[in-house]
């Protein structure tokens, strides 16, 4: 079916002797805002890194915007996927400046050999003012804050001019501000480029609130998958993070308020 | 100071030799610097150190040799770097000490006199030759011309692998790509700089270019200009003073970066950003 832009077929990964994803099935359609959540080594950036052909599949099948994966064979679709990857470290005095970062997400595009015109300018321009770092494009990249950093993490993938965006804790380590402010960012985004979106969080108050389906991960397997109101119970999340239900109730109580 | 000496072909072919091996390190030395793989760089100069004894011990082409196995050094380090091992340091370290033991274990079995052996540690720019002058015009063309043709490539390679990798760009090839320049490099330029000093060559100028700029154009422009100037200061010191030339060559690109470390705006960077901090406040 043409709709279901994500089809992974008990997909099952290792690294060494860590079985990080024991056959995974997920199907995802376009247009739909995924939540992925669990604790900790769940294997959610695994789970990540098979979508955009990253990972390397011990077994199972997967297809991605109708690419087949194999491992090392998915350039050209990564071409068409923004990533937006866990927190990096990066040197502080790396000499490469915010607008030249966002611009490496058109380098796949451009292909080997050709050089940004003015049109890419354009394009990562507009993904940076879209970010709101406009004031700060000429700054080297080492010296950005937390939530600096992600803004221009997902104008880089913007700038693909991406189907589907994927996203790996994009508010871990930010203060509550910074958080709603890159949950609304993301959401704005997802409606008004007609994105996919898989959004994948360990963070209890971190719940997009939007979400259109939410997926449980824990050890390596997906726990439940289904609408969030239906799924996201306290009975739900204190099996997932073996917390006591109380603890749960009152962690979502102080959960980051999202209007959108 | 007499400098009629110019005008003999040997010290124009050292003038030569220190421009192109001085553009070649440096330029290799922006990635070792960027890609913070120091110890791959040295590990791979004492690779080729080892493999250029080997050549003149079974008696074939040092270069040969020494191109040879600082590649196949590259290709066992490459994939530890390239899956991110968390200290591919300690693995390094084991090669780096091999190839030194090899090294020195060919020496011992070459027969007679071990002047070859000593040129090739220690690096003698002033009797290089017509063809030493070729090939290191050849490696710094190709150096320079593959760095401009895949700027883009290479600028985003540096900056994250993952990074370059998830927009789609093949990033293990240019990581290669960049272990094997560095091979060719370092052959290169052994017998004018020597397999022990090759890698400050590389290191210091790259190094300096660093605390200077936030940007990686001027970078590798800067590295490219402290790397000949290097060379030709320490050509001049050699000449005029009859000490080894390798030496002074490193030693005035040891110089350069630390008059760069002095004067780099880079040590700024706390007061620098400690502005916008005090601006959030209430
Ligand atoms: N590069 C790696 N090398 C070895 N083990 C890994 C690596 N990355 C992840 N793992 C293991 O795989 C499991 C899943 O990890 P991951 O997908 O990163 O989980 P999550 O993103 O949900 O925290 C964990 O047990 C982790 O220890
Ligand atoms: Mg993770």
């Amino acid at each position: 079916m043409d709709n279901e832009l994500i089809v992974i077929d008990n997909a099952v990964v290792s690294y060494r002797e860590d079985i990080a994803l024991r056959g995974v099935s997920l199907k995802v359609s376009k247009g739909e805002f995924v939540g992925i959540i669990g604790p900790n080594g769940a294997g959610k950036t695994t789970l990540l890194t098979v979508v955009n052909g990253m990972g390397k599949l011990l077994a199972g099948k997967v297809r991605v915007l109708g690419h087949y994966l194999r491992s090392g064979n998915g350039h050209s679709l990564r071409k068409k996927v923004g990533y937006v990857p866990q927190v990096q470290n990066i040197d502080p005095r790396m000499p490469i400046c915010v607008r030249e970062v966002v611009m490496i997400g058109r380098y796949g595009i451009l292909g080997i050999l050709s050089r940004p015109g003015r049109d890419d300018y354009e394009i990562v321009d507009e993904a940076i003012e879209l970010v709101g770092m406009s004031h700060l494009a000429r700054r080297p990249i080492g010296h950005l804050s937390g939530g600096e950093l992600q803004r221009v993490s997902i104008a880089r993938a913007l700038a693909q001019q991406p189907e589907m965006l994927l996203l790996d804790e994009p508010t871990a380590s930010l203060d509550w501000k910074a958080q709603s402010d890159i949950l609304e960012l993301v959401k704005m985004v997802h409606d008004t480029r007609f994105l996919t979106t898989l959004f994948v969080t360990h963070d209890l108050s971190c719940l997009p609130v939007t979400c259109d389906r939410v997926v449980l991960m824990k050890e390596g397997i997906i726990w439940g998958e289904g609408p969030p109101e239906e799924l996201l119970t306290d009975d739900n999340l204190s099996r997932l993070y073996d917390m006591p239900v109380s603890v749960v109730r009152s962690r979502r109580e102080k959960a980051v308020p999202v209007h959108l | 100071m007499d400098f009629s000496i110019f005008g003999y072909q040997f010290m124009q072919n050292a003038i030569l030799s220190a421009f192109l091996g001085g553009i070649a390190c440096a330029t290799i030395g922006v990635f070792v610097v960027l890609m913070h793989m120091p110890f791959i760089g040295v590990c791979m100069s004492h690779a080729a150190f080892a493999g250029a004894l080997l050549g003149l011990w079974l008696g074939f082409n040092p270069l040969v040799g020494a191109f040879g196995v600082s590649l196949l050094s590259a290709a066992i380090i490459g994939p530890l770097a390239d899956r991110g091992e968390l200290s591919p340091e300690t693995s390094i370290g084991v090669i780096f000490s091999l190839m030194l033991g090899l090294a020195f274990l060919f020496m011992g079995l070459m027969p007679g006199t071990k002047s070859g052996a000593l040129e090739l540690l220690w690096g003698s720019i002033l009797t290089n030759t017509r063809s030493d002058i070729i090939l290191l015009g050849i490696v710094a063309f190709v150096v320079v011309a593959l760095v401009f043709l895949f700027y883009k490539e290479i600028q985003a390679t540096i900056f994250n692998r993952d990074t370059a990798l998830a927009v789609g760009i093949p990033a293990a090839v240019f990581l290669y790509g960049i272990l094997f320049l560095t091979g060719a490099t370092i052959t290169a330029s052994l017998r004018s700089i020597g397999g022990l000093l090759i890698f400050s060559l590389i290191l210091n100028p790259a190094a300096a270019a660093y605390q200077l700029t936030y940007n990686m154009k001027t970078m590798f422009l800067l590295a490219a200009a402290f790397g000949v100037l290097s060379g030709w200061v320490g050509l001049l010191f050699s000449y005029f003073f009859n000490l080894p030339s390798g030496a002074t060559i490193v030693v005035t690109s040891s110089v350069i970066f630390l008059i760069a470390a002095i004067f780099s705006p880079k040590r700024k960077v706390k007061g620098w950003q400690s502005k916008p901090l005090q601006e959030e406040q209430p």
